[in-house]
């Protein structure tokens, strides 16, 4: 069972209190942009085995939208951001790193 | 290779059942191949059998990096059906069964079809809306099925509770040629062919790598060493997209667990397969016994083979209130299998921007029934380099075009 720190409320949450919003830092394109460009923006995904950037909302709790960096083979946690950020603090970045040596970065 | 024949069992009877040769030949790589299959489940099988049989081309490998099978062929809950809603699907669904009515005699192995009828649940309103319009679609279509109403649900179903307080049975789309199969033997008969063709099925290794040159495939890396191709298909299902990053492009798929469980054996007690989607359980019975039941995708990415604990609560308690009398029941075994789901809930059948590259994906919750016409239409694309009437809707552009094969049975319900 999957438990995520809710970074607004600091409830640790278990998966029931929460619902997924898949793949996180999306570049989002509107009106104006290329079909390929809005094609993937909307459809193409990462799907990474390994770390992963998500977005999470706490709905049983604040409601609110949140990050969270984990690792889809493992089921580890390393660590949850507001969504506010757009990008991965660099805290997180760094246990990343420390425990996924191979791991290329945020592509 | 030897036919299976009832004059074979008797033949071997009388050599002590010491004569049976191995189903297939496991053999080592050669340097290069007219085509490779990654993915050693029913569908890259299927088209390697295809291939072979409809288009004549035989210097095939299927390169597997655990055991033939063991992907989600060898852990789904073998529903098979046709009554799809949208044109491309009821083609390739009922191209798929219609081979299934023949797979046993035309592959020499027992796959155990049993077309014992599928009925599908109506528990709203909603619910019953939309079965009868796929019953019209189908009619237009072509495609056996017909919408029945709750007393003949009784019928056929004895143990269902069709009064329930929250969700009564209003009637159920029924098709009376859907049913089960044996998903093993599924991939094994395949196999077993293959094999027989002189094609190579190498387990054990693994695809690290897709090199290419000048905008086309001309090999694989794997744990085994490089492999030489003219044409690659992937056709691995849940890891569709990690084969895609080998060949540079991205996919509209996120992979996520679905689980599956059974219970212990007991006496036959349901001949057909029910699938309750508004309460979300399906069930049916295994030739052993078995209850054998579905439960929920969990909606997020995970490459582990299991699923979410909260699903198997969930799935009992629908089931329970639909089937009383299973309440009871121990449940022996329970997994999961990685499924590979779309932007559309339709599957890809595809070219790729990659030269001399097809995939075949995005089954996701409902490919077993597949198996047979997506290897049929596969085959054709891999043969041609051009997709035939089956696998032509089915292409990767189609979410640019916004040509969606919107499968709203198959949003987020297993089917
Ligand atoms: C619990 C569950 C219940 C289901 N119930 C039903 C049902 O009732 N009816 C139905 O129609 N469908 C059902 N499905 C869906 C069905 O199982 C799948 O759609 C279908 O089996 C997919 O077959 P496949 O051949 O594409 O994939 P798989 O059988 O998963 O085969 C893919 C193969 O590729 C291999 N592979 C992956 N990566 C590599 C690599 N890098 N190198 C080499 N090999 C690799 C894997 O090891 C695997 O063997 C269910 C699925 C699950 C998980
Ligand atoms: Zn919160």
């Amino acid at each position: 069972m999957l438990i995520l720190e809710c970074p607004y409320c600091g409830v640790k949450a278990e998966e029931t209190e929460l619902a997924p919003g898949y793949e996180a830092h999306l570049k989002r394109y509107g009106p104006g942009s290329t079909d390929e460009e809005f094609e993937a923006y909307m459809f193409a995904r990462k799907n990474p085995k390994g770390v992963h950037f998500e977005r999470w909302r706490h709905a049983y709790g604040c409601g609110k939208w949140f990050l969270a960096a984990r690792c889809t083979a493992t089921l580890e946690v390393f660590g949850t951001y507001p969504a506010q950020l757009s990008a991965p603090p660099a805290e997180i970045i760094a246990k990343i790193k420390a425990k996924r040596p191979d791991w290329k970065g945020l592509k | 290779m030897k036919r299976y024949s009832v004059f074979a069992i008797a033949r071997e009877a009388l050599n002590y059942h010491m004569g049976w040769e191995k189903a297939w030949k496991s053999p080592e790589p050669k340097a290069e191949y007219d085509a490779i299959i990654v993915g050693a489940g029913g569908h890259g099988l299927a088209t390697a059998y295809y291939l072979g049989k409809n288009h004549g081309l035989r210097n095939v490998a299927i390169v597997e990096k655990g055991w033939l099978g063991g992907g989600n062929t060898g852990r789904n809950t073998t529903i098979i059906r046709s009554n799809y809603l949208q044109d491309p699907s009821a083609a390739i669904y009922d191209k798929a069964l219609q081979l299934y009515e023949n797979l046993s005699q035309d592959l020499n192995y027992n796959v155990m079809f049993s077309p014992r009828g599928l009925l599908m649940l109506a528990q709203t309103h909603h619910e019953v809306r939309g079965y009868m319009r796929t019953v019209h679609a189908n009619l237009l279509q072509g495609v056996q099925t017909e919408y029945i109403g709750p007393q003949r649900v009784k019928e056929l179903v004895p143990i269902l509770n069709i009064d329930g307080p929250r969700y009564p049975v209003l009637g159920a789309l029924y098709q009376p040629r859907g049913g089960t199969g044996r998903h093993d033997a599924v991939a094994w008969g395949y196999a077993r062919a293959c094999s027989a063709m002189g094609m190579d099925i190498i387990q054990q290794c693994e695809v690290k790598g897709i090199r290419s040159e000048g905008g086309k495939v001309v090999g694989i890396e794997t744990t085994k060493g490089y492999i030489g191709t003219k044409k690659l298909g992937m056709v691995v299902a849940g890891h569709s997209g990690q084969l895609a990053e080998m060949a540079g492009f991205r996919l509209p798929i996120e992979a996520v667990a679905l689980q599956a469980l059974v219970s212990e054996p007991i006496k036959p007690c349901m001949d057909v397969v029910v699938m309750a989607n508004t309460v979300h359980g399906y069930m049916s019975q295994s030739d052993k016994g078995e209850m054998v039941i579905g439960g929920g995708t969990d909606g997020f990415n995970n490459y582990t083979q299991r699923g979410s604990f909260q699903h198997i609560e969930e799935t009992l308690r629908a089931l329970i209130e639909t089937f009383p009398m299973i309440s009871r029941l121990k449940m022996l075994r329970q997994w999961g299998g990685i499924v590979d789901m779309t932007g559309d809930r339709s599957p890809l059948i595809s070219k790729t921007p990659l030269g001399n590259c097809f995939i075949n994906c995005g089954w996701g919750t409902g490919g077993f029934k597949a198996i047979p016409g997506s290897g049929w239409a596969m085959a054709e694309l891999m043969a041609k380099g051009e997709p035939g009437p089956l696998a032509e809707a089915f292409n990767m552009w189609r979410f640019k075009e916004g040509q969606f094969i919107d499968e709203s049975v198959a949003a987020g319900v297993a089917h």
